[in-house]
């Protein structure tokens, strides 16, 4: 049954113009690319990366206070950066930030870094008392995907996105070298 | 206008934004950077436009530049401290390389932390609209005085943008300290951008 759904990128896409989510920010990361790729050749979407994950989340908050839903693309490095501006901006002024994470750093990463800061994520999400689900199966994507988003527009409140290298296949373990 | 910092006049931010808000006829959205950038806002008069930061120090210009490019028919400016834009330098970049065509970014540059306690930043040989230049913000220029000032800002108000305004300023205080109630900020603000319609509040 799962042979037949598209990859995950095709129904996160696809979940995203249904909730008319059309402004995507990114810092990449290489699981993030088919995603990324798609989102720049639709021209549905207005799609671009910024210096820092900080200034995606001022972006989106703008946006969104001014009528544009968006969605921050990165990896989990990425969002140990955010703690300050999610807690002051989103959580503070009730803000439907919303963020997609590729989990980085478990089940079976090579580089030490992105496992120690993949521990922290959850525990930052969870003190922030911020909605976070983790979408590891392709049936079960189109759903988690779709009803965090459409809670968080309709609380008025970030969320979180994580995708597991059990649904995306995550970055291949290299038997040489530590390298992003 | 002037391209290099010596012979800049040193300006008072509560004159400077007062000029600012005064051009202001067509709903323009403002959003005022952490502490004293938006004091003076809000010391200038409430208006619905008016976005008032109380955290997220150097995110005074994305947030504008979301704004901008959510109703791009709206001039939006950005008012920011030095002190916050040295902390996300990088922004300068992400906006030329969008190019937002209303965005307008007013830059208060006192060369201190004011609002912790008038410590020196690390920026005191930086010249800011030098960097924007940098970034590919082309039109950057520094204000030589305030009559300057007014006429950079009818050009940025009349003209395709992005644009970068720098103003050096003296060290005087704001007039007065935001009330602080973010929900309520935000909610004011949208009702401000026409995104929530009831206008009993605002
Ligand atoms: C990430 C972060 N670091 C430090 C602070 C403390 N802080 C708040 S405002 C501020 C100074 C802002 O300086 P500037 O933007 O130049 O404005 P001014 O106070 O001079 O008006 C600092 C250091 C903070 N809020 N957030």
């Amino acid at each position: 049954m799962t042979t037949s759904l598209p990859p995950w990128h095709e129904i996160v896409l696809n979940v995203f113009k249904a909730n008319e989510v059309k402004l995507i920010t990114y810092v990449p990361d290489n699981v993030l690319k088919p995603l990324i790729q798609a989102l720049h050749a639709d021209p549905y979407f207005t799609c671009f990366a910024t210096a820092r994950e900080e200034e995606a989340v001022g972006i989106l908050s703008g946006a969104w206070m001014a009528g544009l839903k968006g969605i921050l693309l990165m990896q989990t490095s990425g969002f140990a950066t955010l703690p300050n501006v999610l807690a002051s901006l989103p959580c503070a002024f009730q803000i439907p930030v919303l963020m997609m994470i590729s989990e980085r750093g478990t089940l079976g990463e090579f580089n030490v870094g992105q496992a120690a800061v993949c521990r922290t994520m959850r525990p930052i999400l969870d003190s922030l008392a911020m909605e976070h689900h983790t979408v590891s199966r392709l049936d079960e994507c189109e759903f988690i995907v779709d009803r965090t988003i459409r809670q968080a527009h309709l609380t008025q409140a970030p969320a979180a996105l994580i995708l597991s290298p059990l649904l995306t296949g995550g970055k291949a373990v290299q038997g040489t070298g530590a390298q992003a | 206008m002037s391209a290099t910092t010596h012979n800049l006049k040193r300006m008072y931010r509560f004159d400077l934004t007062q000029r600012l808000v005064a051009k202001l006829k067509q709903e323009e959205a403002v959003i005022g950077g952490i502490g004293h950038s938006n004091f003076d806002l809000w010391a200038v008069g409430h208006r619905p436009q008016n976005f008032y930061m109380l955290g997220s120090m150097g995110l005074a210009i994305p947030i504008a530049m979301g704004v901008a490019m959510a109703q791009p028919a709206r001039k939006t400016f950005a008012l920011e401290g030095d002190g916050s834009l040295l902390m996300e330098l990088g922004c300068l970049a992400t906006v030329a390389a969008q190019a937002p065509k209303n965005l307008i970014i007013v830059l208060f540059d006192n060369g201190i932390y004011q609002i912790t306690g008038g410590q020196p930043t690390p920026g005191l040989h930086a010249d800011y609209v030098a960097i924007a230049r940098g970034c590919g913000l082309a039109t950057a220029t520094w204000a030589a005085d305030e009559a300057d000032f007014e006429r950079l800002l009818d050009n940025a108000l009349a003209t395709d943008g992005p644009h970068f305004i720098g103003c050096k300023l003296d060290e005087q205080k704001p007039r007065a300290q935001t009330e602080r109630d973010p929900a309520q900020i935000r909610d004011r603000f949208m009702r401000g951008m026409g995104t929530k319609k009831n206008r009993t509040l605002g």
